[in-house]
């Protein structure tokens, strides 16, 4: 667990950070011991690189990249990096939000390592990196379609593989359940589910 | 011959070779197009992805609890170590603790679970350079470790041993009794595999000054682990940023000098000795401590036992609930990050506040240590890449999730 001296000193970098860079810092708050900086998408590159030459933060080592998807949301998709500093010890998580069709500057050009988390965030989400020097899908299926990890892309998929032994090679088929897939809902009524009860519309109906 | 006459000699040097996917020094399902100029490497391109299962999308679908056991499949080496993280990031958003019993017997097997992933690794790696014997003997200690699984668990490999909030049962002292037997026998037959590799002339050949990797590269690239110490940086997660009881145990950090394939062999066979102490300091502190609750007692994490639930119908309501609903967790996001046999496995869970998880990100360390091989590779000789892949020790259950 985390000292209050530690988390006043990453609260302290937070602000540091903040003021530095203030085109790109929309806020930035710690959070359960950790240090999260909202920022703009447009000033990413300039605010990354920031972090990592600053005396003070000295975020050298490159941790992670991922998305997040938020189908409500406008700009629909939320990319995260991790940081970490192994001189100072400490870590940074900066979170962007972007949709479909605009890019997010890509950060390869600062860490070679960002080239295979921005493909697979490309590939898991679709979310476009602007001078990505290999945009290439890298976990999924050679010609796979669509994007996995999307909150609107079913679990089970479009399309399964089988050995077919009369055609001796693998065949692709559409996705047959005998059965529907079956995701239960576990949140019971008496807690979480706060909006709307099954049932519920019944009351609302006019009474004829 | 004669139609060929006009290709220049150099053009005829270059060629493309494709390596795997099944090939027994890919370490799993490694598919690697190499671009040589003679014997020389000058491109590597990995083709990742095939034994991609889609584990992020699986967890979303899942209660926590459920969610847990993908986690053993991902380094299947050393699948408690993975658990390990899943089950700190649940924690930390549940702002639970664990109970010190549990914490001890995690670290215990998070240990254990290191000398199977470095067991395992140098031995193969010794493999791919010619060595036959090393590997039957290693894995002679592993199978031992194997049954230390099973006998805690039920199971030799995909444990599920680990719960949010401690661990699943407690271990019975005899058990406990043979682990701490095990633990004095083993730097012996360390030493007896040493002396097998350390200073074999052809092993040495083969791996010094090969790999070589710089502080340059490791804050490139992201590299964790022994990627990191192998080039004499004593950097370990359970001694910067510790998590569990590591704080307050005694334990040293081996680095390496020149971060070549040979100083990783050497870092890796002194981290199993002090994987070792730490297990006997656990089994220590569990004997002078005594016996304690391994789950959260009276919270909502731990199943009612069952005799209670012979009596009580609140117990089995509860037991009900937490096997089908599982447990909510609260609004917030997370990144818990812990020192795994390969080096930094880190977990980034965000949580809506329901009982599943809204996004779990897996930053496996084998990802960016892998995608190196190119920068690492490149003007070594072709023998050389089965040497660096070995030696970056590459499960890939956690590279393609």
């Amino acid at each position: 667990m985390m000292t209050t001296e530690a988390i006043e000193a990453l609260r302290e970098l937070g602000a540091h950070i903040a003021t530095r860079q203030p085109d790109a810092v929309k806020s930035a708050d710690v959070i359960l011991g950790e240090l999260t900086v909202l920022a703009e998408r447009d000033h990413i590159v300039s605010l990354l690189r920031f972090l990592r030459d600053d005396q003070q933060c000295n975020f050298e080592t490159f941790i992670d990249v991922c998305g997040v998807d938020y189908p409500e949301r406008t700009e629909r998709f939320e990319v995260v990096y991790h940081l970490l500093s192994m001189r100072m010890n400490h870590r940074v998580r900066v979170r962007i939000s972007t949709d479909e069709d605009t890019p997010v500057p890509s950060v390869v050009g600062l860490w070679p390592a960002a080239n295979w988390f921005e493909r697979e965030a490309f590939d898991m989400y679709g979310i476009q990196f602007s001078d990505h020097p290999d945009l290439r899908r890298i976990l999924t299926d050679y010609g796979f379609e669509g994007y996995p990890l999307r909150k609107d892309f079913p679990l089970t998929g479009h399309y399964e593989v089988r050995y077919d032994d009369l055609e001796k090679r693998v065949v692709y088929e559409p996705v047959e359940l005998p059965q529907e897939y079956r995701n239960f809902d576990f949140l019971s009524p008496w807690e979480g589910m706060t909006s709307h009860i099954p049932g519920d519309e019944k009351a609302e109906e006019p009474s004829e | 011959m004669a139609d060929t006459a006009h290709i220049s000699e150099m053009e005829d040097r270059k060629f493309t070779l494709n390596f795997g996917p099944q090939h027994p020094a890919a370490h799993g399902v490694l598919r690697m197009i190499l671009d040589l100029d003679g014997e020389i490497v000058t491109r590597v391109d990995s083709h990742i992805g095939l034994l991609h299962r889609g584990t992020e999308k699986l967890l979303e679908y899942k209660t926590f609890l459920q969610g847990m056991p993908y986690f053993d499949r991902l380094d299947y080496c050393s699948p408690m170590n993975q658990e390990h993280a899943w089950c700190l990031a649940v924690e930390k958003l549940l702002a639970v603790d664990v109970p010190r019993r549990a914490s001890l017997i995690r670290v215990l097997y998070s240990e254990l679970g290191r000398i199977m992933s470095h067991l395992l690794n140098v031995t193969t790696q010794i493999l791919d350079v010619g060595a036959l014997t090393p590997i039957t003997w290693g894995f002679e200690e592993r199978e031992k470790l194997c049954v230390f699984y099973e006998r805690a668990s039920g199971s030799r490999m995909h444990a599920a041993y680990f719960r949010p909030g401690g661990v699943h049962q407690d271990l019975p002292q005899n058990l406990i009794d043979d682990i701490a037997e095990w633990c004095d026998q083993f730097p012996g037959k360390l030493d007896q595999i040493e002396s097998l590799i350390t200073e074999n002339r052809i092993f040495k050949q083969r791996n010094v000054d090969i790999g070589l990797v710089d502080e340059k590269t490791i804050m490139e690239w992201g590299f964790s682990g022994v990627m990191v110490r192998g080039s004499g940086f004593a950097w370990d997660l359970r001694r910067s940023q510790p998590y569990e009881c590591y704080s307050e145990l005694d334990f040293k950090i081996p680095v390496g000098r020149n971060g070549d394939n040979y100083d990783r062999y050497v870092c890796r066979m002194e981290e199993m000795r002090e994987s070792v102490k730490i297990m006997q300091q656990c089994i220590d502190l569990m004997s002078k401590e005594g016996p304690g609750p391994v789950l959260v007692p009276g919270s909502k994490l731990a199943p009612p036992r069952r005799a209670e639930m012979k009596n009580s119908m609140e117990a089995l309501i509860h037991h009900f609930k937490l096997y089908t609903e599982g447990f909510h967790v609260p609004e917030g996001e997370t990144y818990v990050a812990i020192e795994a046999p390969k080096g930094e496995f880190g977990v980034y869970l965000v949580s809506d506040g329901t009982n599943r998880p809204y996004r779990a990100k897996i930053r496996a360390p084998g990802y960016p240590h892998l995608q190196a091989m190119d920068h690492l590779s490149k003007g070594h000789m072709l023998a050389d890449v089965s040497a660096i892949l070995g030696s970056l020790d590459i499960v890939f259950g956690e590279i393609d999730r």
